[in-house]
């Protein structure tokens, strides 16, 4: 077994009997579940709108070359420079030359799923810059050195008095038990910084190929403050965030805020096509999209799953999803958590290394159910098991299905099977729940219930003569 | 070096297989059938809107209730003097931000306080401790409760996220129903010639970071008024 698998294991038997980590958890999720369902009750036909949407993202995936080049040469006519990065290194390099190029010293950076998923911040922190995330969920774990817990909460698995400790450690501020007064900690904090800083990266929600604009949403308006006031704007996007027309938006917008925050549309939704342009007083002087590939066009390639690329990152999969809420987002250890999470890792770090993901499900749909583009995750999650044992199957399970396939393909050996079960289970207790039991995977957690001697099968025969 | 070629040949071949379209196989989430046609007009899923201005102002009072936005409905110019005077001063406003335009240069003549504008080039920490910022805008949202703002009708990029207070003057012919509404408005005002930045926003800053508790101002305005002439 890989260590990445074995750690996951660990942890996860570790969370979920965690009681304190659960109730945090469902303290979160329940305030959201309210707000979302009364969020969807507003539209006329949520379903409907789903379909929709997923037809959209359909088109817009599979014309993936077209708007792309739609979408450059539109922000490029309007001094925009667009660079292409096959992997996250390339991308890493190029936004570090950049600020390089800029003198830049100062970082402000609003939550970029991308940038996670390509280290961005340590890149540019080892070449000497300082980087502070600017989402207070973000800011808020940066400060403990750790990754996001949530695609959209990142700091969902604290309480107000870890948050408060931290920030009398790392800021010196005093304690308080106060949400509030631990906001506009932050929000003072970070206001400095904002009009300091010499460049601001951001992510994008999704790429407007008919306009040339980048949507970018966010709650708390520091997406917005990092894209006016620094004189450089960087924004990494994954090159499946393409839509095809700024009308899709009316769509998309409210879908988003409704399946991701449990709200009718977030507080601010920004639209950006350029730098600053001839007669407007402020604004970055450069704005530099970097568009991201990074394993993104091999799950391009695979048609069976290639609707895992429509993913607007709502997050509305992990909340529902039985095993994010037992485990936890950090337990993953991936960039992209939850039932979407288990679905693209194999296809983005490798299906070898990563498979066990494929097993982090119960396979209730339930994820399926609450995407808003209708991507087919749990079977998707199916399709990576049959990948996983095609390309490379342990000799046992093979000796093991083909005597399952004999057994089942016989009914004389079957029915034989079945007596010995029955015969086989009465010294059953000599070994039960210890490591010499056949069943110990099923045993020690669970009761085997007796095989009966008198089967269906007898009963049914018996019953016809 | 830019790897735009290689991406895009990669994505060519990558699609010469085709994918299954949405809605034709069967299965949870997957109960509605496809369309034709992928969809242009999604008015018959969104919410609900009336047609009439005083239900659009309506639902417009009733979703701004919700985002805790304060939207007043002013009958005219000296109302709306007024009601902006009796906020200065409950606020204790000592000086203000704004751009040109004909709603803000009456608004800035009423108050008669120092101002920051900012149709030019502007000092930001000037502006970061200006008490308000007052802004114009291209429309107002019935169904989502927003307000549509870009560089052009708001004075830049800052002045309608920096202050602590944002007051917006809207006229009421700029009502609109929806969402579709609103972008057909932008697409209508500006062409192909869009500003750099556009913005819809829906309330003041809000987070829920901790503990999922609101809090609203985290990064932006903790407050909008919006007066609709």
């Amino acid at each position: 077994m890989s260590t990445v698998a074995q750690t996951f294991k660990e942890t996860a038997r570790r969370l979920t009997r965690d009681l304190r980590h659960r109730e945090l958890i469902q303290n979160a999720l329940g305030k959201y579940y309210v707000g979302r369902d009364e969020k969807k009750a507003r539209f006329q036909n949520w379903q409907e709108a789903r379909q929709a949407a997923a037809e959209i993202k359909w088109d817009a995936v599979n014309h993936l070359d077209k708007y792309l080049e739609e979408f450059v040469s539109k922000l490029e006519a309007r001094g925009t420079k667009v660079f292409w990065a096959s992997t996250g290194q390339q991308a890493c390099d190029y936004i570090v030359e950049v600020a390089k190029k800029r003198n830049v010293r100062s970082i402000v950076k609003s939550k970029a799923m991308t940038g996670e998923e390509i280290h961005l911040a340590q890149a540019l922190e080892k070449s000497g810059v300082e980087v502070v995330e600017t989402d207070l969920g973000e800011y808020i774990v940066q400060l403990r050195e750790e990754p996001p817990y949530h695609i959209v909460f990142p700091a969902m698995h604290l309480t107000r008095h870890e948050i408060s400790d931290l920030f009398t450690k790392k800021l010196g501020t005093a304690p308080t038990d106060n949400p509030e007064e631990l906001t506009m900690i932050a929000r003072r904090t970070l206001r400095k910084k904002y009009c300091a800083a010499d460049m601001g990266i951001s992510g994008a929600n999704f790429a407007v190929a008919e306009t040339g604009m980048i949507s970018l949403t966010t709650n708390e308006g520091n997406g917005r403050l990092s894209t006016s006031l620094p004189k450089v704007h960087v924004a990494v996007i994954g090159i499946e965030k393409v839509l095809p027309t700024l009308d899709d938006l009316a769509l998309f917008l409210p879908m988003l805020a409704t399946a991701g925050a449990a709200q009718a549309v977030s507080c601010y939704n920004t639209f950006i096509g350029g730098p600053r342009q001839d007669g407007e007083s402020d604004g970055p002087e450069e704005f530099h999209v970097v568009l991201l590939d990074n394993g993104r066009t091999r799950l391009l390639a695979d048609a069976e799953q290639r609707d895992t690329l429509h993913c607007i990152r709502c997050g509305a999969c992990l909340n529902v999803c039985p095993i994010y809420k037992n485990i936890g987002g950090h337990t993953y250890g991936t960039t992209y958590m939850g039932p979407i999470g288990s679905v693209l890792t194999p296809h983005l770090r490798g299906l070898k290394e990563w498979k066990h993901l494929s097993f982090a499900s119960s396979l209730c749909g339930a994820c399926t159910e609450a995407c808003p583009v209708k991507i087919d995750l749990h079977h998707h999650l199916l399709q990576n098991r049959r990948n996983a044992i095609r390309c490379a199957s342990p000799w046992w399970e093979k000796l093991i299905f083909k005597g399952f396939v004999t057994l089942m393909n016989h009914p004389a050996f079957y029915r034989l099977g079945v007596k010995l079960g029955w015969f086989g289970q009465k010294f059953h207790w000599l070994v039960k729940g210890t490591r010499l039991d056949p069943m110990y995977a099923w045993t020690q957690s669970r009761e085997a219930p007796p095989l009966a001697l008198h089967t269906f099968k007898d009963y049914w025969r018996r019953k016809k003569s | 070096m830019s790897e735009r070629e290689p991406i895009l040949g990669r994505i060519r071949e990558a699609l010469r297989a085709a994918a299954p379209k949405p809605g034709l196989l069967s299965g949870p989430g997957q109960r509605v059938p496809a369309h034709e046609k992928r969809p242009t007009d999604f008015r018959p899923w969104l919410p609900a809107v009336g047609e009439s201005f005083d239900e659009r102002a309506a639902l417009f009072a009733k979703n701004s209730a919700e985002l805790k936005t304060d939207f007043q409905l002013v009958a005219d110019r000296a109302e709306l003097q007024t009601k902006l005077v009796a906020l200065a001063h409950a606020e204790g406003w000592k000086k203000i931000a704004t751009h040109a335009g004909d709603l803000t240069n009456f608004a800035f003549a009423a108050l008669g306080m120092p101002v920051v504008r900012t149709d030019s080039r502007y000092d930001v920490n000037e502006l970061e401790s200006s008490d308000a910022g007052i802004t114009e805008c291209d429309a107002l949202v019935a169904q989502t409760g927003s307000v549509v703002v870009t560089t052009r009708s708001a004075g830049g990029r800052a002045l309608s996220v920096l202050p602590p207070h944002h007051v917006v003057l809207a006229r009421r012919d700029q009502l609109l129903r929806d969402l579709p509404a609103a972008f057909a408005a932008l697409k209508r005002q500006y062409g192909s010639d869009y500003p750099s930045m556009m913005c819809l926003i829906t309330g003041p800053s809000r987070t829920g970071d901790i503990e999922r508790i609101l809090v609203l101002g985290a990064h932006g305005p903790k407050k909008l008024t919006i007066f609709c002439l």
